[in-house]
């Protein structure tokens, strides 16, 4: 099974292979640029543990861990 | 001259829409570094030679497939869906030059509407201070419409946006170089839907495409028996996977290809400054130290470096009403303008510096870029109670006011989750309430000072009063959300921009425009209401008091040496002052009121003071500074209100203001809905009746009973 975003820690980076699911919230992650081929890195999560702010092909994003989880990665 | 062309701003939130429409209207709307901070269209006029054009400003979207009442304000407009108002001529589409790719992302879409474009390429001084470079050339060529670069913030690229719009109408897009294509088994559904709805082709993509957006629901709206058809549609189209998806990736397939060789990102993308203070400022426990250390002081440097500036216009208004006293023969016309006007009016307009300091701070907080990281830091807990991090924004704004933070609930996308963020913003403790807390605290409160002076009790004070409404908040949150508003706990996805320097102009703006609105009110809604309330506290005034007085005078004069004769005709000045207040109509409405309020302490004057209140609630400052005016001091200068309150007692002689008393009134304020404008916000924005008297009951009675138990407690604990 391939990595999914919801598991990189601070500082690790990956490529996005996939979003899976059907929903308003990966329609809009796939708009903003989490499309096959965007480098994600993970930056930081907040201080309760989530969310996570990611660095998304240059700028920052925060999206919770649950939503992340919709991501795989090459 | 007359108004030709209709032009629409649309881009991505946060990428200077409105302060490109500020610069090239001349107006002064409202900005701030974070995304949603325009709600509503806004239009204003560009000037030009001969004619003029219309110049639409409209809320941010990363995408037509709108999921948010802000975001289908502009889609909307751009697919000439508004009702009531022309269509477009054309459109300008602002692009955040610092992260062009997924700003493409919205004009790919605008560019299969048809209408003639203008691109512009802001924040370039940004894109060009981190290394990133643009051929606007190559890009413009590719693109098909001219393309300009810009930094609104300081005018750079202005007149070149003013010189393509002159040239109107500009030039419909010549077709892409590189025309964006759809894979066919979408492209042919596409074409499908539009045949048989009559739907232009950007529309069709957005009814099959956004399965539960508001296009495929208006479709269905129209056409019921269309939903198996759809249905169809969709799978075929899909194949498996989600057209979101399908749409997503062509889009960004596309982009690469247009931006290929137009845009240069340094390799290495260098740790910005926005990046290191970030680390700071959300870390768990600088984050936080740093938070209440800023907040702590904020409240602090409220009372010690407004304090002087209060004490001269307090002294100003002192004055005046002596002078104007001296001048003025003893009677209603007097009174009304000593006691009713200075005396009310101007114990509220005490408080503008105060109200500076509040907004000179939030306005701060809006324009660095800090609103979307306390989004990021709260959602967790707004998660437990069944929303997002995104309704921490609106309930931010409304520590400055309730009905911007109500509009700004727009960029909530689902309505239950909207509703529940309106009904407890009002709970935030608006700047309207800083003048109720500060006058309570100034006069009972005593003013120890800890660390040196660095910190007081009564900063603490306040900053307690100011952290009631969001702690009660939450269970009203957690209850709502699982009676009337069950919903699932929304998402939350969020940008978070850079951090900038909040501009000075920007920031000075924004406080000396809430200073106006202040005293605006204070001249209009207070002072009607402070007028009211001095007529009904001073008539009627019956003949038998001035003779029963009168009376007591002669005697005095006669039975007492004169050195003790002074002191005992003040005291009869008071009584009889108090005799007039209670013979009056407030002092008969006052008998009425007095049972409902004894259980929190107050005498009926605070009790018509409160209920004097409802339509604003600095009214209560006004209507005290008029009451006990009347009541108490006979003596010419219009004794100031903290004294006048101290001094208060009930006729057994009892002072009538405690400790208790005082934070009672404070719990009672903190939590009430005493603001028209905002229960018409309510209203206006939920379109009912329902949730305005809803918001307004519910906080009442919250404030009644928080009100009788801090008043209990503290009688029980203070001993
Ligand atoms: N560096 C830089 N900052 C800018 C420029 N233009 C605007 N800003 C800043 O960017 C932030 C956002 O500006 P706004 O005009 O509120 O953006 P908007 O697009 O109207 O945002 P929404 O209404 O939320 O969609 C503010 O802090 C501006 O001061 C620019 O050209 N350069
Ligand atoms: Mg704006």
């Amino acid at each position: 099974m391939t990595k999914r975003l919801n598991t990189l820690r601070p500082g690790e980076r990956g490529i996005v292979e996939a979003i899976h699911g059907d929903s308003a919230v990966t329609q809009r992650l796939a708009e903003m640029g989490m499309v096959p081929g965007a480098t994600c890195e993970v930056v930081r999560y907040a201080p309760l543990g989530d969310p996570i702010d990611i660095l998304l092909d240059g700028y920052h994003l925060s999206l919770r861990k649950r939503d992340a989880a919709h991501v795989s990665l090459a | 001259m007359s108004l030709q062309k209709t032009i629409a701003l649309i881009g991505n939130p946060n990428t200077g829409k409105t302060t490109l429409f500020n610069a090239l209207t001349g107006l002064r709307q409202r900005v701030g570094n974070y995304p949603g901070v325009t709600v509503e269209r806004k239009s204003g006029t560009i000037p030009l030679q001969g004619s003029a054009i219309e110049l639409i400003d409209l809320p941010g979207t990363y995408s037509l497939a709108a999921q948010s009442p802000d975001e289908m304000i502009a889609v909307d407009l751009l697919l000439g869906q508004q009702s009531g108002s022309a269509p477009i001529d054309g459109v300008i589409v602002i692009l955040d030059a610092t992260n062009l790719q997924r700003n493409c992302y919205l004009l790919s879409q605008i560019l299969e509407c048809g209408l003639p474009i203008l691109v512009v390429l802001n924040m370039i001084d940004a894109a060009r201070k981190s290394g990133i470079r643009i051929d606007v050339r190559r890009l413009s060529a590719r693109l098909g419409v001219p393309v300009v670069e810009t930094c609104a913030r300081t005018g750079e690229g202005i007149r070149d946006v003013l010189q393509v719009l002159c040239q109107l109408p500009p030039p419909l897009p010549t077709p892409p170089v590189t025309p964006l294509t759809l894979p066919a088994a979408l492209a042919t559904a596409q074409a499908a839907v539009a045949e048989t709805a009559e739907l232009s082709a950007v529309e069709a993509l957005r009814v099959l495409v956004d399965t539960e957006g508001y296009a495929a629901q208006r479709y269905l709206q129209r056409c019921p028996e269309c939903a198996d058809r759809l249905a169809e549609w969709r799978r075929t189209a899909a194949n498996g996977t989600s057209l979101a998806a399908i749409e997503a990736s062509s889009r960004y397939t596309w982009i690469r290809q247009l931006l290929r060789d137009v845009v240069a990102t340094p390799a290495v993308r260098t740790k910005s400054w926005s990046d290191r203070l970030d680390a700071v400022l959300t870390h768990k426990i600088w984050g936080t130290l740093t938070f209440s250390m800023v907040t702590i002081l904020v409240f602090q440097s409220i009372y010690a470096w407004a304090g002087p500036l209060m004490d001269c216009i307090d002294w100003l208004f002192g004055t005046l009403g002596t002078t104007i006293g001296a001048y003025l023969p003893r009677g209603a016309l007097r009174s009304l303008i000593v006691d009713g006007i200075i005396g009310g009016v101007g114990s509220v307009l005490v408080f503008l510096p105060q109200i500076l300091f509040l907004f000179l701070f939030i306005a701060i907080m809006e324009d660095c870029g800090y609103m979307a990281r306390a989004a990021f830091l709260m959602d967790r807990l707004l998660s437990r109670l069944g929303l997002s991090g995104k309704s921490f924004i609106p309930l931010l704004s409304s520590f400055a006011c309730a009905i911007p933070g109500i509009m700004a609930t727009r960029t909530i996308e689902d309505r239950r989750d909207r509703l529940v963020t309106i009904m407890v913003a009002p709970l935030m403790s608006c700047s309207a309430r800083l003048p109720v807390y500060t006058i309570l605290i100034a006069a009972f409160i005593p003013a120890h000072a800890y660390l040196g002076g660095w910190l007081g009790l009564q900063g603490i004070v306040l900053f307690a009063a100011y952290s009631i409404g969001l702690f009660v908040a939450i269970p009203v949150i957690w209850l709502l959300k699982r009676t009337l508003f069950r919903a699932a706990t929304p998402a939350f996805v969020m940008e978070l921009p850079p951090y900038k320097w909040p501009s000075l102009s920007l920031v000075g703006h924004r406080v000396y425009e809430r200073g106006m609105a202040f005293v605006r009110r204070a001249g209009t809604i207070i002072f009607a209401m402070t007028i009211v309330v001095w007529a009904l506290s001073y008539f009627p005034r019956p003949a038998g008091i001035a003779q029963k007085y009168a009376g007591q005078r002669v005697a005095t004069a006669v039975l007492h040496h004169p050195a003790e004769a002074a002191a005992e005709l003040a005291r009869i000045d008071r009584e009889e002052a108090g005799a007039y207040l209670r013979a009056s109509a407030m002092g008969h409405l006052g008998q009425w009121i007095e049972p409902v309020v004894k259980p929190l302490g107050w005498d009926w004057r605070i009790g018509m003071a409160t209920l004097a209140s409802f339509p604003a609630r600095e009214v209560i400052i006004a209507v005290l500074g008029t009451i006990y005016n009347l009541g108490d001091a006979v003596d010419e200068t219009s004794a100031g209100l903290q004294s006048a309150l101290r001094t208060a007692h009930w006729p057994d002689g009892r002072l009538v203001f405690s400790i208790p008393v005082a934070l009672s009134i404070m719990v009672f304020f903190a939590l009430c809905c005493q603001c028209g404008a905002t229960v018409a916000t309510i209203r206006r924005e939920t379109n009912s009746w329902q949730y305005a008297w809803l918001t307004f009951g519910y906080m009442t009675i919250l404030a009644y009973g928080a009100a009788f138990l801090t008043y209990r407690a503290t009688e029980w604990f203070l001993g």
